[in-house]
């Protein structure tokens, strides 16, 4: 068997996961990663994407707005602004958020500009993965 | 001497009113519940939160290159408040008591020559304010229409708090709002969030972590929904309390209907009684008359 690490995904309104995973791949700010028991301990914020923990008998995935992950060698524990599990996924759902993304980055100052372009495009990947 | 068909009257009216206390505790003690349940389940962010920026501000805090929303602006001039409470009254000194402490601290400030913002989340505390400290109203958020508060409409306020930050509205700001502790005692408690203070009870093993992007970009990142998180905070608990004190004045409230019940019964009886040997006097010595 395996060794596990205690994964745990929390929104501010309530636990939306919390069990022991193989394997947690995370969507961070500067580009995916995968977490296994005995990572190095780290801190990211998270960028819109997919985010799946893989434990021995289970596997559910997330799509998450935002937020942030703190890894250690015995847990991974997220705190997601926004997550829904992607069973409950709809693309209404996710329209909505690109539209809100979109407005926001019209608005944005220039120096936030790339950042805020740069969220409607990871956005819009999630939608892409959606369809499919 | 209120006449019998007027105590009757007003004995009815008092269990009538028991009737509409007893209700309202027990949907209070309902909303309690579930307040509580939400105050608990928002618990574990919060805490995350909180442990991974004091840990965060300790290591970055000192820089000069420090967020402005962690160091502040330098300035202590004007101060905004922001008073939070409940939209509805008949809930016992809850709405009273964060009034008075933010009365508190505005005067305070106000003697120190100091400017004070206020902006009223829930339109009791506005209209208790409205008196003394109208001039220094600057917005209100209205949640009258809320059923159940999420985290949108902490999102809501602190996005406005920061937005004024933002803008160079304020220097300080703090929260005002009452903590839950149990049904019968809430504590009103001011909180600095606007420059981030945080008990400083990390230290242990935090400085280790790696940091993506850095630890300035995390931070960054963080801080406003910090700000969002501690807000949210604050409105659960100002739920499960204002819950909570209406559960006990409603209690309150319906005995004090039953001992008022009691004592015009009392005196229901007592005069009662006294017409009817009234009437076998009269009847006794025209008899005796005769």
């Amino acid at each position: 068997m395996a060794a596990t690490l205690q994964f745990d995904l929390v929104s501010p309104e309530k636990r939306l996961a919390s069990f022991q995973a193989v394997e947690v791949q995370i969507p961070g700010a500067d580009g995916d990663m995968t977490a296994m028991e005995g990572h190095a301990p780290t801190i990211t914020t998270l960028r819109p994407g997919i985010l799946k923990a893989i434990g021995a008998d289970k596997t559910l995935a997330f799509a998450v707005t935002g937020g942030f992950a703190e890894i250690t060698a015995a847990g991974v524990s997220v705190l997601a602004e926004q997550a829904v599990a992607v069973d409950d996924l709809s693309g209404t759902m996710l329209d909505q958020m690109i539209d809100q993304a979109r407005s926001l980055a019209d608005m944005a100052l220039p120096e936030d500009k790339d950042a805020a372009e740069k969220l409607v495009q990871d956005m819009m990947v999630l939608r892409h993965h959606e369809a499919h | 001497m209120p006449s019998l068909k007027d105590l009757k009257n007003r004995i009815q009216s008092v269990k009538n009113t028991r009737k509409i206390t007893k209700a309202m505790q027990m949907v209070a003690a309902a909303k309690l519940r579930r307040a509580q349940e939400a105050a608990e389940a928002g618990r574990p962010y919060a805490e995350r939160m909180n442990a991974v920026m004091a840990g965060l501000s300790a290591s970055v805090g000192t820089s000069a290159s420090a967020p402005r929303l962690l160091a502040g602006t330098g300035a202590d001039k004007v101060h905004l408040l922001v008073v939070m409470t409940a939209e509805r009254g008949l809930c016992g000194g809850f709405n009273s008591t964060i009034v008075r402490l933010a009365r508190v601290k505005a005067n305070e400030l106000l003697a120190q020559g100091k400017t004070v913002k206020i902006l009223t989340v829930g339109k009791k505390g506005r209209e208790q304010l409205k008196r003394d400290l109208s001039a220094h109203f600057v917005g209100h958020v209205d949640l009258s229409d809320v059923k159940r508060v999420g985290y949108v409409h902490a999102q809501t306020i602190s996005k406005d708090i920061l937005a004024r930050f933002d803008a160079g509205e304020f220097d300080v700001a703090t929260l005002f709002f009452n903590r839950f502790q149990s049904v019968i005692s809430q504590i009103p408690t001011a909180q600095q969030v606007i420059p981030a203070k945080f008990e400083a009870d990390a230290g242990d093993a935090v400085a280790l972590y790696d940091y993506e992007p850095s630890e300035e970009g995390v931070l960054v990142d963080l801080l406003p929904r910090g700000v969002a998180t501690q807000v949210f905070t604050a409105l659960l608990e100002n739920g499960a309390s204002e819950q909570g004190a209406r559960m006990s004045a409603m209690d309150n409230a319906t005995r004090n209907a039953g001992e008022m019940i009691d004592k015009l019964t009392t005196i229901y009886n007592r005069s009662r009684q006294a017409a009817i040997t009234n009437e076998l006097i009269e009847i006794i010595s025209g008899a005796e008359a005769l």
